[in-house]
């Protein structure tokens, strides 16, 4: 490595995890235990609807319990799918204009159907 | 220094080469890590049919019989069910991950009985699962 004059502090201010902090590291362990929680119910339910038709689920999504406890899930895991999508491009993606393309279209996409989904779940439990 | 010969060239080429990924057995520590991987880029693909699901469900009884007869055909019910082993596994290794963030679990001997509980623990959560959906419908 070339000799360099600045300190080390000032060559890490600004930086990948100098900049964030933990911020990326804790979200990902807050929105992983979120998920925990949320998905001992969700696969509860999953299970007891297994085989249901329309109509069953349709009064499923009517409870408001229901909705909301999907949606956070929802708003969880696409969080934490971001988080980790994110990395595997950081590590793979080396090409700088390929890697900023890649990043804008990881969050665009990931906001865009976390959207999608909430909204569905909105029209389906305003359904009943 | 002397100058090669023909000799000391074919002595050279017998030489064994640094083995690569196809040659030694992966160790376990990197299965584990790659698997916590490649079963998170999976159930990104997983939350995709997730969405198209509620969009079916949201845009009415023909989409959602449409997908319905999809999930429940022989191919469906194969990717519920691998979806069901890469999410068991995720969530077991996640919970190694978390564990390992308090400083436990680090240490060499920790390693062969984290990762057989991590997959023993995703073997028997994902047949819980099963068996339950079959007592249930």
């Amino acid at each position: 490595m070339a000799t360099s004059f600045r300190t080390p502090l000032a060559r890490a201010r600004g930086l990948g995890s100098a900049k964030e902090g933990v911020h990326h590291w804790k979200l990902q362990r807050i929105t992983a235990i979120s998920e925990l929680i949320l998905e001992l119910w969700l696969v509860f339910q999953l299970i007891r609807m297994a085989g249901s038709g329309y109509s069953e689920w349709l009064s499923w999504f009517g409870s408001p319990l229901n909705a909301s406890l999907l949606a956070l899930w929802i708003i969880s895991v696409f969080y934490h799918t971001k988080l980790g999508l994110q990395v595997v491009i950081e590590d793979y993606v080396h090409r700088p204009a390929t890697k900023i393309a890649a990043h804008v279209a990881l969050n665009l996409v990931a906001v865009a159907l976390a959207v999608t989904a909430l909204v569905s779940i909105i029209t389906i439990s305003l359904r009943v | 220094m002397a100058s090669r010969t023909p000799e000391d060239a074919i002595v050279q080429a017998k030489r064994p080469l640094s083995p690569h990924l196809q040659i030694y057995r992966w160790p376990l520590s990197m299965m584990m890590s790659i698997m916590h991987r490649a079963t998170g880029i999976a159930l990104s693909v997983g939350l995709l049919l997730m969405v198209w699901w509620l969009v079916a469900l949201a845009s009415g009884p023909d989409a959602f019989d449409r997908i319905h007869s999809l999930a429940g055909s022989w191919f469906g019910l194969l990717v519920l069910f691998g979806l069901t082993i890469v999410w068991a596994f995720h969530l077991m290794s996640g919970i190694r991950h978390m564990v390992w963030d308090t400083g436990r679990g680090l240490n060499i001997h920790q390693l062969r009985p984290g990762a057989m509980l991590v997959l023993g623990g995703a073997a028997a959560l994902t047949i819980l699962v099963w068996i339950a959906v079959l007592i249930a419908r």
